[in-house]
């Protein structure tokens, strides 16, 4: 009641809608334990990718050969070796903590970039002319078809192989991804009443794609970003494990695979512990995405609504 | 129809060629194959007349003329590392690949649109949940890392079968089951969420008050309308396998086009990178054809 | 007591949703005999449809359950009848009609595949229900009965698809048809087609007919008995004449008060200086005429209401008038300019002047804004209307002009109900002082009760603001008391156009007599005797 007091009025009561509205969901993701579960480690992860290398920068890259090759599960070389060390003693768990921050690094430009990008030209395809349409829709389908590894290969022998460029390669390479869905949401959201009412009150073209067409695309691009990010890292992991990914003395967890993939008839865990990252990490996102697929659809909402109730 | 294949024909065509003109000048990029195929100690004679021989010394630009008059005559070129014609090098791996993605892709579809309809059935179920956990884990795991485990638990530690190679059938059956695990784990998804919004429709109800029973309400009312987002689903995935499986094919040595194409990038192998490109374009364009008639087939609504 | 075929006794439906459990039914009992014809009515929510689902066995549950309540089939109760019994019924000895024939036959196999089906689930064999379902889909009307059977759902128009569906229906001759609202999706010239189909039907086959409804019109057309729904709950039993005549509950009373066509029509002034003047306007979509040749005149302050059934250009006309698409040809001269070829910037200026209010409020209704910024983006769009700081004042003025309050301000569109929704467009429609609105069907999606209301609203601001309306309906009467002028379109044409007193009294035309004659009047003996006149025409 307050509210209506204050003038204009529109930003006090945009917050209260937000906090309103982010209490909310703070409140369906309690009730699903799986996605709950899910964004807890990814939380985790990602203090590992930003503090990991401050805390544990030096241990791993600390040699030990009395503790060379050393088994998991034993601590008595210290904690830092509980999942074991590899052939130059260097401990796993730092290792794979600081291997985070590369591997997320990668991962989060690639889908920034290629999404930022691939929604725009979405945008432009769905509401421009058809000819635009369509002339952005056949780049989209060349830059499906080139082979991705020949366009790592090409941008990485031109420049070199650094976190910057393998942003670069896997951005382009889903770029189309995002193209494609926005060009479709958009032009089944042009057809509908609200936005012909807009032009009919004179709205600019402008407006109608920022303010009403794209708040109803968004939450399908977070989803299939948040999808996107768990492929983006094991596309990531697979070029550095045919050795044109990243390079050493750098590490993302691909490269870890990669390089204990030699050892692995007698140190299985040199390759195991980083996979196993990139499994829990692929999986939370997957259970991420398909909650928001429905948390962020009016009409699924009630499903997580539902099941508070019964949970208690 | 005709008017939709020949549309498809065309732009496809002109993607194929974009494409080709593209890897042509971006694969010289990579550098220069002699320095590659001569020894290091090869004299600066030798790396002449390697460049003389191949066509090297000429501008970019003569050379991809050369290989566009060569192309309209269906001379693909020479492989610079295996001496033969490059189309019949790719078309042996593609072989390969063909026959892998046939068969996981045929497993597949199978397998996820069973499990994925009687997951359907019942959402929420114990048999739903134990589908959606699978198809979490399959779509989640990253293949490398499978494979190697994989290779560790069945062929080293059990020597159950055989590590790499082609020989017999056993030969196939880890490729195959790894290659099986994330197509499986995203078509389930989609076939299980196709279907529950199929379950819900109209007809369904319409079914029911005519008097229907259950089995004919999931495979035969409701299954041919969940098929369509399904089957473009399954298209996708089966372009990709025909890309070639590279990771898979490198790691347990199967002689397919995918680990062909790798190899013959890092080599500088020019003309087979090339012949692979078309070769696997014009197979994924027949396949996405062969999807579009399936489309046709079960909805009647695109046939006009 | 005598045992009738079908008997509810007592059935109490609860749905489990997120706002907590929602009674569909409660505690409602009604019967069906032989040959008799039993019509629900009800507005959307009042549960008119839940019985029918209960006998069908087509109430999800969860989230449905069944609390309490007996349906008895020749005496025995359906509820409790094993799952296999109660198939064996459905299709054969009850069977259904639903409202939306597209949706609910399966668009993937020919109509004649859907037709032997229900014969096959119940035991006949292939060769005799091939012959069957031809000789029903002859029955039912169809042209061309051989190809037809061929044909998938999406080739038909929406009364041959009723018409199918009316076929399936009646495959295993059954002795309750239940039909569903099975003339809301129609056109009325439509709508008497297939009512006096299925009321030849029940005289052949000497069925029980359920009918849900919530129009009037239809009851009075073909009930013998009539069921009033409202919350839940029968408020009302009896014949229609009764019904109609004599309201008991206060409900019935309201309900038939705010039937349309009842009250004194509008007497146009003299003619002045045209606001719009449309002359020659064509369109065509392919080989297709949606308009061919629209010319008529409108006066400041006046109401045109355009009438049609579906694929008569009334929609494209709005549309075209409004640039949302460009008319192939002819001229519409809006206070002596043509607005057809306008350009954008000259447009830009236009749109405050001309203003839409949609069919649907809950699509054409950003459903991420709040109600204060759906009716301010009209200022932000042409800012010189209304300084900002006056925004939030004027807001509240123009909710309170559309009877809300300005606490909704806040609120989402979600929020309101389906009337509520479309004041809300009104008064967006009306923030940018418009001289003309165009309505394109804008009470057609809501209740009886409601569309009565929200007439009520642009009659009260037509008066006050001195608007212009151009009101496209495909309902007579609904536009019989607000219009000044009526316009009948038929294939993208003008048959006739008058004073609405013209138009209802002495119709010159014999497309607007047909259309006139289909229209369904809800008292009974009205409809009985237009029902004659009706044949009259036919023959």
């Amino acid at each position: 009641m307050t509210m209506t007091q204050t003038l204009p009025g529109t930003s006090t009561q945009a917050e209260v809608q937000q906090k309103g509205r982010i209490r909310g969901v703070l409140g369906m993701l309690w009730r699903d334990k799986f996605a709950l579960a899910a964004t807890i480690f990814l939380l985790v992860v990602i203090f590992c990718a930003v503090c990991g290398p401050m805390l544990m920068g030096d241990a791993a890259l600390s040699q030990n050969l009395r503790g060379r090759n050393a088994p998991p599960f034993s601590i008595a070389n210290g904690w830092f070796y509980v999942l074991g060390s590899d052939s130059l003693g260097r401990p796993l768990l730092p290792r794979v903590v600081v291997a985070a921050q590369n591997t997320m690094l990668i991962a989060a430009g690639a889908v920034l970039c290629s999404s930022i990008i691939g929604a725009l030209l979405g945008l432009v395809a769905g509401y421009a002319s058809s000819r635009v349409g369509n002339v952005i829709l056949r780049l989209a389908d060349v830059i499906m078809s080139f082979p991705s590894l020949l366009l790592a290969v090409v941008v990485l022998y031109i420049l070199a192989p650094s976190v910057g460029n393998l942003v670069i390669v896997l951005a382009i390479t889903r770029i189309p991804v995002y193209l494609r869905t926005t060009r479709a949401e958009v032009m089944e959201i042009r057809q509908r009443m609200f936005v012909e009412a807009a032009e009919v009150m004179g709205a600019s073209p402008a407006r109608i794609v920022f303010r009403h067409i794209l708040p109803m695309v968004i939450p399908t691009l977070v989803t299939i970003a948040t999808l996107d990010f768990a492929f983006v890292m094991l596309a990531e992991s697979s070029l550095s494990f045919l050795g044109i990914g990243i390079q050493p003395p750098q590490i993302t967890w691909g490269l870890m695979v990669s390089q204990g993939r030699q050892y692995l008839a007698t140190a299985w865990w040199l390759a195991f512990w980083p996979g196993l990252a990139i499994i829990l990490t692929t999986m939370s996102l997957n259970l991420l995405s398909n909650w928001m697929r429905i948390a962020l659809d009016p009409t699924q909402r009630w499903r997580l609504e539902i099941g508070g109730k019964s949970n208690g | 129809m005709r008017k939709l294949i020949l549309g498809r024909v065309l732009s496809s065509f002109f993607s194929l060629a974009a494409l080709v003109v593209m890897v042509f000048f971006l694969s010289r990029l990579t550098g220069d194959p002699a320095a590659l195929f001569l020894p290091r100690e090869a004299t600066q004679e030798m790396l002449d007349n390697f460049r003389r021989l191949h066509g090297l010394n000429d501008p970019l630009i003569v050379q991809f003329g050369r290989y566009v008059w060569d192309l309209l005559h269906l001379d693909f070129g020479q492989s610079l590392r295996q001496a033969r014609p490059a189309i019949d090098v790719v078309f042996e791996g593609f072989a390969w690949t063909f026959q892998l993605a046939a068969i996981t892709i045929a497993l597949v579809s199978i397998a996820a649109i069973v499990i994925g309809s009687l997951a359907a059935f019942r959402p929420g179920g114990i048999f739903d949940r134990f589908a959606s956990v699978v198809s979490l884990i399959g779509a989640s795991a990253p293949d490398f890392w499978v494979a190697i485990v994989a290779i560790v638990v069945f062929a080293v530690n059990f020597a159950w079968l055989p590590t790499s190679g082609t020989g017999t059938v056993w030969h196939w059956i880890l490729p195959v089951a790894v290659l099986f695990i994330r197509p499986f784990g995203l078509i389930l998804q989609i076939v299980r969420g196709s279907m529950i919004q199929s379950f819900g429709s109209l007809y369904v109800k319409t079914a029911r008050a005519k008097g229907v029973g259950n089995t004919s309400i999931i495979f035969v009312h409701t299954l041919r309308n969940a098929m369509l987002p399904v089957i473009t689903v399954i298209g996708d995935q089966a372009a990709a396998m025909l890309n070639g499986a590279v990771i898979i094919e490198t790691i347990f040595g199967f002689p397919g086009v995918g680990k062909l194409m790798i190899d013959s990038i890092l080599q500088r192998d020019f003309n087979v990178v090339l012949a692979a490109i078309m070769v696997t374009a014009l197979a994924i364009f027949v396949m996405n054809l062969l999807i579009d008639i399936a489309y046709a087939i079960l909805d009647p609504r695109v046939r006009t | 007591m005598a045992e009738h075929l079908l008997e509810v006794r007592n059935l109490s439906v609860q749905f489990h949703t997120a706002g907590g459990t929602v009674k569909a039914v409660s505690n409602i009992s009604w019967y069906l005999d032989r040959g008799e014809t039993l019509a629900i009515l009800g507005e959307s929510g009042s549960g008119k449809s839940v019985s029918a689902s209960a006998i069908m066995n087509l109430i999800d549950m969860p989230p449905g359950e069944i609390t309490n309540g007996q349906i008895l089939f020749e005496g025995r109760d359906l509820l409790t009848m094993p799952i296999g019994k109660r198939r064996m019924i459905n299709g054969k000895r009850i069977a259904m009609i639903f409202q939306d024939p597209l949706g609910h036959l399966n668009p993937v196999y020919t109509v004649g595949w859907q037709l032997v089906e229900t014969m096959l689930v119940h035991g006949a064999g292939r060769d005799e229900a091939e012959r069957r379902a031809l000789e029903l889909l002859k029955r039912v009307g169809l042209p061309s009965p051989e190809a037809s059977m061929k044909k998938y759902p999406h080739q038909f128009s929406g009364g041959q698809r009723q018409r199918v569906m009316i076929a399936m229906a009646l495959a295993m001759k059954p002795d309750i048809v239940i039909a569903d609202e099975p003339t809301t999706a129609l056109d009325v010239t439509v709508q008497a087609e297939v009512l006096s189909l299925l009321d030849e039907l029940q005289k052949e086959t000497g069925m029980g007919l359920l009918l849900i409804t919530h129009d009037l019109g239809v009851v009075a057309e073909v009930a013998d008995r009539v069921v009033v729904m409202n919350g839940g709950e029968i408020v009302e039993t009896g014949t229609p004449s009764e019904v109609y005549h004599n309201p008991q509950h206060p409900y019935t009373k309201k309900l038939i008060s705010a039937a349309p066509g009842r009250g004194a029509m509008h007497e146009p002034q003299g003619r002045g200086e045209a606001l719009l003047r449309v002359s020659g306007m064509e369109k065509a979509y392919g080989a297709f005429k949606a308009l061919d040749g629209v010319s008529f005149d409108l006066q400041p302050g006046e109401t045109m209401a355009v009438v049609g059934e579906s694929g008569s250009g009334k929609s494209t006309l709005a549309r075209c008038l409004l640039r949302l698409e460009e008319a192939d040809s002819g001229q519409a001269l809006w206070k002596g300019r043509d607005l057809l070829s306008m350009s954008r910037k000259e447009l830009f200026g236009l749109r405050r002047q001309i203003q839409m209010v949609f069919q649907d409020p809950t699509q054409s209704l950003n459903p991420r804004m709040s109600v204060y910024e759906l009716i301010s983006e009209a200022w932000v769009i042409h800012p010189e209307i209304l300084p900002k700081a006056r925004w939030r004042e004027r807001v509240d003025e123009l909710l309170a002009q559309v009877g809300l309050l300005p606490e909704h301000a806040r609120r989402y569109p979600h929020q309101f109900s389906g009337g509520q929704r479309q004041r809300i467009a009104i008064a967006r429609a009306l923030a940018l002082e418009p001289q003309l609105i165009i309505c394109d069907e804008a009470v057609s999606a809501l209740d009886v009760s409601i569309q009565a209301q929200v007439i009520a609203l642009l009659d009260k601001l037509r008066r006050e603001l001195k608007i212009a309306f151009i009101f496209i309906a495909h309902d007579l009467p609904v536009v019989r008391d607000f219009a000044d002028h009526v316009m009948v379109m038929k294939s993208g044409k003008v048959v006739e156009r008058g004073t609405a007193r013209q138009i209802f009294e002495s119709p010159r035309q014999d497309y607007t007599r047909r259309l006139l004659a289909a229209g369904l009047d809800p008292d009974p003996e009205v409809q009985q005797r237009r029902r004659l006149e009706r044949e009259a025409i036919i023959a």
